[in-house]
């Protein structure tokens, strides 16, 4: 994609989810999950925006809260000009239509009391987008478009396997014309042999139907391969955004360092070769999240000022954005020591 | 090297309501002292049943119903269930998959971990949790003494994992078998998994058999890699050979899908066409015979034995279970339809 031709589809400011929750042995404490927290980036037309960290970093949740399937505690989703925090319940189901979903297990978000027909034709009729009587042609084709055969209209979802229902899914997420499909871990419930089937399916129908990803898994190869832009997540904020070969060629935040040395590779002289970061430590829990950076007490290059302050995202050129107060020292640390352990 | 395990002809199948799921279909293998087995497959080929199959921890509706596992040339397959007890745990250790739920959550961390050694060792509770401390120590948990006190739900999914493998290091084995241990894990977690069990194997000396279904995961950590599928081992070969000059179809297929940072980004993924097998039958041909670019008619008909690569002294201790030999072939895998 040409930098001309980005135009933001998808615009999300200052957006914050909390969720209350009960703790303590009776439920008698009241506590926050910080699930996510103060993120802002944009989505740019037919582009696919990566959207990757590690489990209960708060991407799933950011997916949700963008179709505001999860309504927002605070801050602003702008999809083509409407704020949808704005809107009501019946505003939304309008908008629907043009920002679908694809879930991560094929095998729990089919209704199994639903022919394969019967599940495609439901969104048409909700959104009466087309006359009653295009609709079997027309689920004809989507069958066809995400490469099974048309006769399995009339089939249940356990005659399936995992991937072919993955398909029917993705034929699901379509059957409205949408813009937008945000794609939450469609490939992680699969065979290995059966994930590039799916991900060749999603590049092609993204080119067919001129479709805008968000793409959310926890494989950074996977994500590698399929998006235009990536951004990364810990604990509820975005520390790096970047197109994706400059994010791999250049990371500069500790943490994406970390995670991009973390990724096995399918090579043993690569492997053999490499030197790890290695983490101390564990995430931390999004119910008391670390002031100031929330990678702080995990990162070698912290300091007192990480503790306290919140880093902000800050450009470095050509859309690489980061959020880390210690970047020119790090990068002066490295030129200096660049083997670090 | 000294031979520790011989695994001969191992074949196990589970009742099920209208006859047998045939998991296991004579699976042969050999694992040195202080040797580093991988063994790789998609979910349902068989990897977790088979190498399950050599301490005979299986659900009651399996039955091993052929083959050898010798252990220092004691057939466990035949062995007493007194027998095999000894074994667990003292001579053959288990790390599982999921640390959440391998863990019981009423027992404190030190009883859980003492349980087997005063068994095995006849140790006294005092020393037995001297003993775990120690090894809560060896896999990088600070404040052992204090953490043997806790109980699991206290500790994250990394540090339940380590007490995991402090447990199943506690009786000295000879032999781990570690059944996807991190994949319930995140990136950065599995990293120090990982350095934790390299750095384990060079200090202790023991032979670890690591089940995964992740190829890249393997390419920096074992010695040999045996490929899985359809219950069978169709390559077995050196960790640089399956990587820069695999022989099986299955095993090029599976390679060429993992996207990596060689591949073209954006580019269309080979993929292996089709679904895994049906083992409600017992296979007559090769299982992989369905999905493969290179089928001939003779695959169709007769299953494959697990035998040396043609060109053998070039590449030794390669072997595959094919009756193509890919490197004469020129069918290009093409990307089948779907249904």
């Amino acid at each position: 994609m040409t930098v001309a031709a980005k135009q933001p589809l998808v615009k999300v400011k200052n957006l914050v989810k909390y969720f209350p929750i009960k703790i303590g042995a009776f439920g008698s404490e009241k506590a926050v999950v910080h699930a996510i927290d103060d993120v802002s980036f944009d989505i740019f037309k037919g582009e696919t925006l990566g959207l990757v960290g590690e489990s209960g970093c708060g991407k799933s949740t950011t997916g949700y809260t963008i179709l505001q399937i999860y309504r927002s505690t605070s801050g602003s989703v702008e999809f083509e000009g409407v704020d949808l925090a704005s809107l009501s319940k019946s505003e939304l189901r309008a908008m629907r239509k043009k920002a679908q979903i694809v879930f991560q297990d094929p095998y729990s978000t089919l209704n199994p009391r639903m022919t394969i027909g019967e599940a495609l034709a439901e969104p048409m009729k909700v959104h009466k987008i087309y006359p009653e009587k295009e609709i079997p042609g027309r689920i004809a084709q989507l069958i066809r478009d995400v490469g099974l055969n048309p006769n399995v209209a009339n089939r249940y979802p356990h005659e399936f396997s995992g991937g072919q229902r993955q398909r029917i899914c993705i034929a699901r997420a379509l059957a409205c014309n949408p813009e937008f499909i945000v794609c939450d871990e469609p490939i992680s419930a699969l065979d290995v042999s059966i994930q590039a089937q799916i991900i060749n399916l999603l590049m092609d129908i993204q080119d067919k139907y001129n479709l805008t990803y968000l793409f959310i898994a926890h494989d950074l190869a996977v994500v590698r391969h399929i998006s235009d832009r990536i951004a990364v997540m810990y604990l509820g904020k975005i520390m790096e955004i970047a197109d994706k070969a400059e994010l791999f060629r250049r990371p500069m935040h500790p943490y994406t360092k970390a995670l991009l040395s973390a990724v096995p590779e399918a090579d043993p002289d690569v492997e053999r070769q490499r030197k790890r970061v290695i983490l101390k430590g564990d995430v931390s829990n999004a119910i008391d999240p670390p002031s100031g950076c929330r990678f702080h007490h995990r990162c070698a290059y912290a300091t007192d000022a990480c503790a306290q302050s919140v880093p902000e995202l800050e450009d470095h050129g050509e859309g690489h954005q980061v959020a880390c107060l210690r970047l020119d020292e790090i990068a002066l640390e490295e030129t200096l020591e660049p083997a670090e352990a | 090297m000294t031979k520790l395990l011989e695994v001969k002809n191992l074949h196990t199948r589970f009742k099920v309501r209208n006859g047998y799921l045939y998991a296991v279909n004579g699976v042969s293998f050999t694992l040195d002292k202080g040797e580093m087995l991988g063994v790789v497959g998609e979910s349902g080929c068989g990897k977790s049943v088979s190498m399950m199959s050599l301490i005979r921890l299986l659900p009651p509706a399996a039955q091993i119903t052929e083959g050898e596992v010798l252990l220092e040339g004691q057939d466990l397959a035949k062995a007493s269930a007194s027998e095999i007890n000894t074994v667990r745990g003292s001579k053959v250790g288990m790390i599982f998959q999921d640390p959440m739920t391998s863990l019981n959550p009423f027992m404190k961390i030190g009883a859980q971990l003492c349980e087997g050694i005063m068994y095995h060792k006849k140790m006294s509770r005092a020393e037995a949790m001297k003993q775990a401390a120690k090894y809560l120590d060896l896999v990088g948990i600070s404040n052992s003494e204090h953490r043997l006190h806790e109980y699991p739900h206290q500790l994250s999914g990394g540090m339940r994992q380590r007490v995991m493998i402090a447990m199943a290091l506690l009786g000295e084995p000879e032999l781990v078998i570690a059944d996807e241990p991190t994949t319930a894990l995140d990136v950065t977690i599995q990293a120090q998994i990982v350095e934790l069990v390299k750095e384990l194997r060079e200090k202790l000396n023991m032979s670890i058999i690591w089940i995964t279904h992740d190829l890249s995961l393997l390419a920096g950590m074992v010695d040999r890699i045996m490929v899985m599928y359809g219950g069978s081992v169709v390559e077995e070969a050196p960790i640089d050979e399956i990587y820069k000059n695999p022989r099986h179809p299955y095993t090029i297929g599976l390679l060429k899908s993992i996207p990596s940072i060689n591949t073209v980004a954006g580019s269309r993924l080979p993929s292996i066409a089709g679904a895994p097998p049906n083992l409600f039958v017992e296979p007559q041909s090769c299982p992989f015979a369905p999905r493969c670019a290179y089928r001939q008619e003779r695959c169709t008909r007769e299953i494959p034995p697990l035998e040396p690569v043609a060109d053998d002294s070039a590449h030794p201790k390669h072997r595959i279970a094919c009756w193509v030999d890919v490197t004469k072939v020129n069918a290009e895998p093409k990307e089948g339809s779907v249904l």
